[in-house]
């Protein structure tokens, strides 16, 4: 065995998971290397070409705030974007944004190529050596070894990847590379569990061969708003999007092909997620609808390929190009590249601490579609807190955790580590706790100050945010202390007058405006603030008591058999999650009030026995 | 759970004995203890120094009406069992009188303490020390162990069907509202405001409608307190023990630990009458007449019912005029026995004293006349919206009354944020804390149910 150098940390994958984990310890100065099967595929979208939406536009905006690259790559890639929700509250306000394939590749390759400490190899990772039950190294298909002291394992669907369109299938990472095979024997000898998924794309069409004409357009916002913090405008020339309709012919083919198809013949054994369900299963389980949306989204500005959104499948090709030509406005459309479903191993996340790291093996990191999410924004997430805390690790700190209170971040890895998945998990504004709190327009005011803390937001960014809060606050004050007449007996503060419900900021600029010019962000924010108040603190104050459960911690080597009067179930699922806070533990399903009492006094008479 | 909220129970065994007394423990223990207590001499609570009583009435903060003669003991933070500031209630007993004082604490702001807690905080706050933590381990679980077998009990029937039932309405509700929420681009056919607030009014009413069942189920659960009052020889135990034979349903509980008294429950519809001073009664015809008086006089005072015996073949003493003047405010049915014999008085003759004429009626305990009317009477004194279709479901439970109320309350906040135009997220947050009020009683609902429902319910998945 060749042995080559040794870094700090090394990721193995390049995908969205891949590149923020290898980009934040590089940048906090540790030398990282990122390994891919190809370097022409570093940052590919996979799916569909869109980045953000619901949920996941806060994750994108969180990213950002803690220093990740995501939503700069996509804000210099976006040729659409939208602020979805826009008749909803602010909370679940959330943008969305479509790139191109190629312009989000070469941005995420630059960047990365452009960091400091951080190199890039093509090279295909079949093992990851460790040694008493700390990591090493990795070594190559080619037998070379790369020592280091944290490895993150950022793989998506190429562990075991098999696709499936109709009866055939053939092992395959992505359509047309290579799988990793031999990395998931490695990982299931160091003794984790792994379990299988599945996921699927839509055909991608030929725009030449599509009749736009039949189908409703969908333009972005203008001026198009943009992800990140450091952004000042979007540059790319901006599309649009097309909508159309599958009808009753298109699902009779569908129904009347179900023999040939892979999910329903019973091929594909993995787990497919509920809310991004195949053509096929929609026209099976939603028998009484009669159509289905169909989004044509551009692949980029150079190309003509769309991608068919709504209609994932795995039916065979003959079938593919015969139900889609039944399509409104697809008529005579050329099928580029046809749909398929892709299964892959995936890694139980209960495995892993909130660090990302795994429970069983110190060094060794786990982060993206591997632990079983869906989403190239929850990829990221994951990729950026496991890249920080492989640093953190190294540089013998605390690890760097959030709460559900305080990041949609918070809330996936927390419930990926505590709850498990069984289908590809996807987050959703609807499983955080704290939706007021967590919204798309404060992730700033949430987290940059973290994100400077650890190191990974500039001087400069920084400065233009402490001046932003600060503004904010001073506007606050104002308003607050601003009494107008609004009769001859009867004054009310500005901020009064804008809580009510009728009221928007424009009536502040209307009566008594301020006298320093404030940006829009700054004006929306105030108005959110005062609006909301009563909700916020409301929530606010839930956080406060989670947040004193979450301070009692669980020592990692508690033995939770030594507390009398643990039913078996119980103790059997605290054994597996092995909680690291009260608060983790009371979220563990079938955990009762009376089982974390026990606990609690458990921990105490620990404590109390140490000093 | 680890709030730093006060907490109160009911820390003697339920029963009749001599006195009881409910516990609070936690910050605000004086303050909620100060609403709902009035000193003749005008004291504070406040203003007690602690380890000293102050004697007093609790009182409906509502109704300002007098619910009983109490001590109350203060023992300060930190010299107290749970080094919290500590109140104790020491009223005179009887389960009743103790659950109302306790219902009243709990709206005042405290909150029912979880099995074991108070021995729990005082283990947290240091009060104990280590090797006291396992005592105290073993007694939550056994509490736990024994409300949960309570619970169970409880929740047999149609309550735990019931409340499911209304649960799935809720969470149908909130699915309805996350889907519109988190997926803006699906084709999710949405409910119109007034829809959702027509069927938050049609849930809330049920539950409403449940929680009226808790006074009566009340009636069920400890009986009937009744009191039979009258002047010797009109017919007291004749009267009894008719009820009593016809029955055949008299029940003797068990001395000692739960209850002090030996007491007699009469049977009647399935309602238990539980009769107030039985021995009064059948010794009283022994006793000198203004001694019996006496009495039956006493009894009066603590019944849910009082029912009054005349002799209808004697004209009326100074001794049943008093006797009707004292049950005249009282829930009273008055009984005119001896119909079998001449008749001197009838119930003209007692309407000319009170108000309601339909209290009054005629029977001959000797030979059965009108007992069966009496008892539909006495069934119907206390009982009376109760519905033949209600399916057995009762809510008898202080916790589920609780969790009840939570439930509605936060219905109702959905529904005036609603009518405010308030955005969605905020409606849902409502609207899950109404399930996680529900989820107190038949188990907690997680995101997990409501994402499930959304997925079986909508075609998802742009």
């Amino acid at each position: 065995m060749f042995k080559e150098r040794d870094y700090d940390v090394i990721v193995i994958g390049a995908g969205h998971a891949g590149c923020e984990a290898a980009l934040a310890p590089a940048h906090l100065g540790l030398s990282t290397c990122l390994f891919t099967i190809n370097l022409d595929t570093i940052g590919q979208m996979s799916c569909n070409p869109a980045i953000g939406g619901l949920a996941k536009g806060h994750l994108v905006r969180e990213i950002d705030a803690l220093g990740g690259e995501m939503a700069k790559v996509t804000d210099k890639a976006g040729i659409q974007f939208r602020l979805l929700n826009l008749s909803k509250g602010p909370a679940v306000w959330s943008l969305r944004a479509q790139a191109d394939r190629v312009l989000y590749k070469l941005e995420m390759r630059k960047a990365i190529e452009s960091q400091r400490n951080l190199d890039v190899k093509q090279a295909l990772i079949d093992e990851i050596i460790i040694e008493d039950g700390r990591v090493k190294g990795v070594v190559t298909s080619l037998g070379i070894f790369y020592g280091a002291r944290a490895v993150i394992v950022t793989t998506g669907t190429f562990l075991k990847g098999l696709i499936h369109i109709g009866l055939e299938n053939f092992s395959a990472g992505r359509a047309g590379e290579f799988p990793s095979i031999k990395l998931s024997e490695c990982l299931r000898n160091l003794g984790l569990k792994m379990g299988r998924l599945k996921t699927g794309t839509p055909p991608r069409l030929d725009a030449k061969t599509i009749d736009f004409s039949k189908t409703e357009t969908q333009f972005g916002d203008d001026p198009p708003p943009h992800f990140s913090h450091s952004t000042e405008k979007i540059t790319n020339p901006q599309l649009p999007c097309y909508i159309t309709y599958t009808n009753k012919e298109t699902h009779k083919i569908i129904l009347s092909n179900l023999d040939r198809s892979p999910l329903y013949s019973g091929k594909i054994k993995g787990t497919g997620a509920r809310y991004c369900p195949s053509i096929e299963d929609k026209v099976v389980k939603f028998a009484e609808r009669e159509r289905h949306q169909v989004f044509l989204e551009p692949e980029g500005l150079e190309t003509k390929e769309y991608y068919a959104n709504g209609i994932p499948t795995s039916l065979p090709y003959d079938v593919q190009v015969k139900f889609v030509r039944t399509i409104s406005g697809l008529e005579e459309a050329e099928i580029m590249r046809p749909g398929y479903a892709i299964e892959y191993d995936f890694v139980y996340p209960s495995q892993l601490k909130h660090s990302l790291e795994t429970k069983t093996i110190q060094g060794l990191f786990l982060a993206g579609q591997i632990n079983g999410t869906s989403g190239y924004e929850e990829a990221a997430a994951q990729g950026l807190i496991a890249g920080i805390n492989a640093a953190l690790k190294i540089k013998g700190k605390e690890p760097f955790i959030l709460g559900r209170h305080e990041a949609y971040i918070g809330v996936l890895i927390d419930d990926l580590i505590t709850k498990g998945t069984k289908e590809p998990y996807r987050m959703f504004t609807s499983r955080a706790e704290y939706r007021l709190l967590l919204r798309h327009d404060n992730a700033d005011l949430r987290l940059m100050d973290k994100g400077y803390a650890l190191g990974l937001i500039n001087e400069d960014l920084y400065k233009k945010f402490k001046e932003k809060k600060e503004l904010i606050n001073e506007e606050l004050n104002r308003i607050r202390n601003t009494r107008i007449k609004l009769d001859i007996n009867k004054t009310e503060s500005l901020e009064q007058l804008l809580k009510r419900p009728e009221n928007n900021y424009e009536i502040i600029e209307k009566l008594c405006p301020s006298n320093k010019s404030l940006s829009d962000e700054v004006k929306k924010q105030v108005e959110i603030q005062v609006k909301y108040q009563g909700y916020i603190n409301q929530q606010m104050q839930m956080a406060e008591r989670l947040k004193k459960i979450e301070n009692k911690k669980i020592p990692e080597d508690f033995d939770f058999k030594k507390i009398s009067g643990l039913s078996r179930e119980v103790l059997a699922k605290l054994e597996e999650i092995r909680p690291e806070n009260l608060g983790q533990a009371s979220r563990i399903p079938g955990i009762t009030p009376a089982a974390i009492s026990l606990l609690l006094i458990a921990i105490e008479k620990l404590r109390k026995g140490q000093t | 759970m680890f709030d730093e909220d006060t907490i109160a129970a009911i820390s003697t065994p339920l029963g009749e004995g001599g006195i009881g007394i409910i516990r609070l423990s936690g910050n605000n223990a004086v303050s909620i203890v100060e609403k709902i207590f009035t000193s003749p001499k005008n004291k504070t609570l406040s203003g007690l120094r602690s380890h000293r009583i102050i004697y007093g009435f609790i009182i409906d903060p509502s109704s300002q009406k007098k619910i009983d003669e109490v001590l109350i003991t203060l023992m300060k933070s930190p010299y107290s069992y749970t080094k919290e500031d500590v109140v104790e209630i020491n009223c005179h007993s009887g389960m009743i009188t103790l659950k109302r004082i306790l219902e009243l604490v709990l709206q005042s702001g405290a909150r029912l303490a979880e099995p074991g807690e108070f021995t729990k905080r005082a283990f947290l706050n240091g009060r104990i020390d280590l090797t006291q933590a396992e005592a105290v381990m073993d007694l939550i679980r056994s509490k736990t162990d024994e409300s949960r077998r309570i619970a169970l009990e409880q929740l047999q029937g149609g309550l735990y069907e019931k409340i499911t039932k209304i649960r799935d309405k809720i969470t149908e509700k909130c699915a309805h509202l996350e889907a519109y929420i988190d997926f803006p681009e699906d084709e999710i056919e949405t409910s119109s405001k007034e829809e959702i607030l027509e069927s938050i009014k049609i849930i809330s009413d049920e539950l409403k409608n449940m929680l009226k069942t808790y006074e009566e189920a009340r009636f069920f659960r400890e009986g009937l307190a009744t009191a039979i009052v009258g002047r010797p020889n009109v017919g007291k135990s004749s009267l009894l023990n008719a009820l009593l034979m016809k029955d055949r349903a008299i029940v003797t509980s068990t001395p000692g630990t739960t209850r002090d008294v030996i007491e007699e429950y009469l049977n009647i519809k399935g309602l238990p009458l539980r009769i107030m001073d039985t021995a009064g009664i059948r010794d009283v015809e022994d006793f000198a007449e203004k001694e019996g008086v006496r009495r039956s006089l006493k009894s009066i005072e603590s019944a849910d019912l009082v029912i009054a015996i005349f002799d209808s073949s004697q004209a009326l003493t100074k001794e049943d005029k008093e006797v009707i003047e004292k049950v005249k405010n009282r829930n009273t049915i008055y009984v005119l026995n001896k119909c079998d014999l001449p008749a001197l008085i009838n119930e003209k003759t007692i309407s000319e004293y009170i108000y309601d004429r339909t209290k009054i009626l005629t029977i001959s305990a000797v030979n059965g006349t009108g007992l069966e009317e009496l008892k539909e009477k006495i069934f119907r004194s206390c009982i009376k919206d109760w519905p033949e279709e209600r399916e057995g479901v009762v809510i008898s439970n202080i916790r589920h009354k609780l969790s009840i109320e939570k439930t509605i309350s936060a219905l109702e906040r959905a529904a005036s944020a609603l009518t405010e135009n308030q955005p969605l997220e905020i409606i849902s947050i409502e609207i899950r804390e109404a399930l996680d009020a529900l989820g107190e009683i038949v188990g907690a609902i997680t995101t997990e149910d409501i994402l499930n429902k959304i997925f079986s319910e909508f075609c998802i998945g742009k």
